[in-house]
Formats: structure tokens, C-alpha cells, sequence
């Protein structure tokens, strides 16, 4: 085994080279987005947690939707070390997590993370959401260590 | 119960192009290589092209998810009098050995004669396959994923690969020694892309691409096509080579997989796998056989961590001890004895994705066929059963198992 790579702060990719898009099952999270409200998809049936947003709850195939404002906070659930911007190719240390969203059981987000050094990231990692704007007026959660 | 067609089909041809590193294929087209893959599959058959009456594709024939197929400007170019059947299995890579369960379908129902399974790929500098994920505004469904900068699928499986190694204790050195134990498999392999043997000092030094994924971790990219025709085993026993016979075959997946590493919302132990359990469990229960069966295991390897979480998916090993069974040396092919080491089951013989070529699956079930006709290269002996599965990603995934004739 060599040894470990010291990779220093953790960045978060810059929000003017990302776009998003939405569609009328996505929007209401995007839009709370905006407001700096994290939210998940519930359903409002018998509120089972999905996320992406998709038309039916594939546990009882309701397409009533709750939108609740969730605390904010998440734990890494996995997490990959990358070492060059994806848009140019230039080295940037960033670090992708898959987060479990805390208050929405089962949903889960892909962020970025930082706040600490790409070396100190890890599973079980408590997080707080960290609102990054991006391209045309939209607002990406992100998270940082808490 | 065993399978309704188990052992009603037959792979009876074979045929590839050179295999060429990402983009030196041009000035060939597409279907230039498509059409050579197929005519030396008819050669090897020893039948007419005139005689192929049915396409069973795989990655909605989708030449790696960057050109198409056609089967009506294959026909064309290829003069085939008429096709009866012409159907593919949908999402990508997964499918691959699927297709023959599919081109089995288009048999046993007698919709045609001989069904060839093709893949032709080429990746020109506009149309490279590890950044397909990246090009272009993201769609709704995965606004919720490309914003990470999660751009390609070496990203993807870093993720999943991270959260074995949290759960069981996996090590980088596994990967690295599926990396060496396949590349020791192409130093007399004349077609194959890496041939020189590699050094644990030389695979530590690979670049960390995607930590804990090094360059080396990643397969190959490259250009070529590779063709495999099915038939009925009347027509088989015609023939110029001995059947590969069909014994099992099946695709699909389960939800807690789904849309996989472009979703990250698997549960545990799910999310750590390879998602092959369902159709792993299904071509056991087909064929009533058990990985120990297995003489041959040509694992789709895109990404190391995948051969080690099928190897678990399978059964060869309990899930999480894919680290371990995989640094006891049990996936090596020992050319001394033509069989496995120390009690495992010699896996890509031919040297995979990672070392040989990577026509997105292909090459696994042509070696798979030469493993059961008793004419591979690093041949097993007296090998009867030889497993092939398809990649790991989005549904469907599949599996097969081929049976000496």
C-alpha cells in the first residue's frame, strides 16, 4: 500500500459553471431551494420519502406531495476524492457526497462538501447544508462540516 | 426449477475486428467494423450472411451510447435478403449477455433462423464514452446527481466502491491485484491492448483519478466491434464448430438497484454491490448450478471493484469477503495446471475490460465460447460451464451460462 495522499481543503465546485433543469415533479424542491429551505419529496398519503422527485409514491402510488421543511442537516453516506474540475480539466480538489438527508428518511442528496480538508472527510460525517448560487437564479444545496 | 430453453440454443459463431486504443479506428465507420464483426461470426459459423435472419441487441443498440445501430442500414450494407426478428434490450452495458437470452426468445418462438448479437464501438474525440454523463445541460432526473461534479462513471463507482470499503474492510491492494491477475492473462494474447506483465509498485503508482480509484482501475477505452450468433441446436449440430450451448440466461435487476449509481439512493447492502444478486439468483435457480460450478468466470470488469462485488453477487464468496477471497489468489488462472488457484475459479482469462479490449461486454462472451469449445487461449481444462455477466450499472443487468456441447 503507497501512501495516502495529502489533498488539503475541500472546495466546493464553482456555482457559474453548474446548471440545473427541472420539470413540474422536480420544481417545488427547486424552488424551496431558492428560498434557502431544504426539502424532500413525501408523499403526502402515507409519507414515504423519495427523492429525486418522481410522479407517483412508489410505495402506495399517490401523486399527493408534501414538501416539509427539513432541518438542514445530513450525514455522509459515501464520499470520492476528485482532484481536477470536471469543466476544464484544471486540478481542484473536490469532494462528492452522497448525503442521507436528515428528517427524510430513505432520501438522500449528491452534494458537494467542505468546510474541512478532502483528507478528513468520512462516512458518518455530520453535515449542514451550504447554499451555493448557480446558473440562471437557481440555488444548489451543498454541505459543510458541522 | 430448471429453465424452459435451457439448453435449446447454441452461440455457433464468433467474430471481432482488430481491437484499436479510443479514436484510432478512424477512418473506419461504424458499420464497417459492424459488418466485419458479422461476416467472420457467419465465416466462423460456417454460414451465409444470407442465412442471418434476426438482430438481438443489447444498450437499445446504441453503439456505446454514442452512435446507433440499424438494422435496416446493416442489412443494406451487409445484403441480407430479409430479417424476422430485430429487438435489443433496453439501458446500457448491463445487458450484454442478455441479448442472447433475447436472441434465444427470437429462436425458440421460430421468428428466425440464426440471431446475431453485434457491438461496434468507436469513440472519436466528440463522442468519448468515460464523459458521456458529463456532456451537455443535465436532464431534471439528473440535475440531482451532475451538479456534484459527479461526471463520469469512474466518479459513480468510487462512490460505491468507498462504501464497501467503509462496511467490510476492502483494500485498494484487492483492486489491484484484480488488475494484475487479469493483465497476467494477455502477455500471449497477440489482439490485446496491455500485454506487459504488472508490478504492485506499478499499479500503486497508476494516478488517483477518482480516490480510491486509480487510472489502472479503470478499463480500457477502445475501438472495434465484436459479433456472436445463436441458433436453435438442430441448426448448431450443423455447424463448423462445437455449440456453446445456452444453458441459462437472464436479465433484469431488483428496485433497490434501479437507476443505480446515476440515482445513489440504494440501501445498504444494496448500494455496496454490484447489483447482480437478482439475476445471480436467477440463473442459479434455471440451472440448479452454484458459482463452485462455474470452470470459467468471465466477470464484466469496467471498473475493478465490480469484479470483487460480483464475486460476491455470485456467490463465489460471502458478501463482504470479496477482499479477502480476491488476495488468496483465487481469481488467477495458472497455466501449468489449466485451472484455478487455490481453490477459486479463474476469472477473465482473456484479460477483460481492464487489460484486453472493451467493446462494452462483448469480449467476455466470446471467450466465454472458446472456454466451452476447448480452443481459448489460456484454455481451462476440460472446461463445461463458463459464466458471463454484463456490466454493472442502471437495469438491466444480466448473466448467462454457456455449457460444453
Amino acid at each position: 500500500m503507497s501512501e495516502p495522499i495529502k489533498y488539503g481543503p475541500a472546495l466546493l465546485l464553482p456555482g457559474e459553471q453548474i446548471r440545473i433543469s427541472t420539470n413540474p415533479d422536480t420544481e417545488p424542491f427547486w424552488e424551496a431551494a431558492k428560498e434557502h429551505r431544504l426539502t424532500a419529496c413525501q408523499c403526502a398519503s402515507c409519507g414515504h420519502f423519495r427523492m429525486p422527485p418522481t410522479p407517483y409514491c412508489p410505495e402506495c402510488s399517490s401523486t399527493e406531495k408534501n414538501w416539509p421543511t427539513l432541518p438542514g442537516t445530513a450525514t455522509v453516506f459515501s464520499y470520492v476524492v476528485c482532484n481536477r474540475n470536471p469543466k476544464n480539466g484544471e486540478p481542484y480538489i473536490y469532494v462528492p457526497v452522497v448525503v442521507d438527508i436528515d428528517g427524510a428518511p430513505g432520501a438522500r442528496l449528491n452534494a458537494n462538501v467542505t468546510g474541512c480538508n478532502a483528507d478528513d472527510v468520512h462516512i458518518g460525517m455530520k453535515v449542514t447544508v451550504e447554499w451555493t448560487d448557480i446558473q440562471d437564479g437557481w440555488v444548489l444545496p451543498n454541505f459543510r462540516k458541522v | 426449477m430448471a429453465w424452459a430453453n435451457q439448453d435449446k440454443t447454441a452461440i455457433v459463431g464468433i467474430g471481432a475486428t482488430d481491437y484499436y486504443v479510443r479514436g484510432k479506428s478512424w477512418p473506419r465507420t461504424i458499420n464497417d467494423m459492424a459488418g466485419e464483426a458479422i461476416l467472420k461470426a457467419c465465416a466462423d459459423a460456417g454460414i451465409s450472411i444470407k442465412d442471418l435472419d434476426g438482430f438481438a441487441y443489447y444498450s437499445t443498440a446504441g453503439a456505446g451510447y454514442l452512435d446507433k445501430f440499424d438494422t435496416a442500414s446493416l442489412m443494406e450494407t451487409l445484403g441480407m435478403p430479409n430479417v424476422s426478428f430485430s429487438a435489443t434490450l433496453t439501458s446500457g452495458g448491463g445487458g450484454c449477455p442478455g441479448a442472447i437470452g433475447l436472441a434465444t426468445a427470437g429462436l425458440v418462438n421460430e421468428d428466425c433462423k440464426y440471431a446475431v448479437t453485434v457491438m461496434a464501438l468507436q469513440q472519436l474525440p466528440q463522442h468519448r464514452l468515460g464523459v458521456v454523463f458529463g456532456a451537455g445541460a443535465p436532464s431534471p432526473e439528473s440535475s440531482f446527481l451532475q451538479p456534484s461534479g459527479l461526471v463520469g462513471p469512474g466518479h459513480l463507482m468510487s462512490m460505491l466502491t468507498r462504501r464497501h470499503m467503509h462496511l467490510y474492510g476492502t483494500t485498494q491492494d484487492a483492486f489491484g491485484e484484480i488488475v494484475m491477475a487479469t493483465r497476467a492473462n494477455t502477455h500471449n494474447r497477440p489482439k490485446a491492448v496491455r500485454q506487459a506483465p504488472l508490478t504492485k509498485e506499478e499499479y500503486d503508482h497508476s494516478v488517483m483519478l477518482a480516490d480510491p480509484l486509480r487510472r489502472l482501475d479503470f478499463c480500457l477505452e477502445t475501438d472495434g466491434a465484436v459479433a456472436v450468433i445463436t441458433t436453435t441446436m438442430d441448426r448448431a449440430k450443423d455447424c463448423r464448430h462445437k455449440p456453446a450451448v445456452v444453458h441459462a440466461c437472464a436479465h433484469g435487476g431488483q428496485r433497490e438497484w434501479g437507476r443505480a449509481f446515476a440515482w445513489m439512493g440504494m440501501p445498504d447492502p444494496h448500494f455496496a454491490s454490484s447489483g447482480h444478486k437478482f439475476t445471480a439468483d436467477r440463473i442459479w435457480a434455471q440451472s440448479g448450478l452454484a458459482a463452485k460450478d462455474m470452470d470459467v468466470a468471465l466477470i464484466y470488469d469496467h471498473f475493478s471493484p465490480m469484479v470483487l462485488m460480483q464475486l460476491e453477487d455470485y456467490g463465489f464468496c460471502e458478501k463482504g469477503e470479496g477482499n479477502d477471497y480476491v488476495l488468496a489468489g483465487k481469481i488467477r488462472y495458472d497455466a501449468a495446471t489449466q485451472g484455478g488457484v487455490n481453490g477459486g475459479v479463474p476469472v477473465n482469462t482473456h484479460g477483460g475490460n481492464l487489460n484486453e479490449a472493451y467493446i462494452i461486454g462483448m469480449t467476455h462472451i466470446v471467450e466465454g465460447v472458446e472456454q466451452v469449445r476447448g480452443t481459448a487461449i489460456n484454455q481451462v481444462k476440460d472446461a463445461e460451464f463458463a459464466l458471463v455477466s454484463g456490466g454493472p450499472a442502471s437495469l438491466p443487468v444480466s448473466s448467462l451460462i454457456l455449457r460444453s456441447a
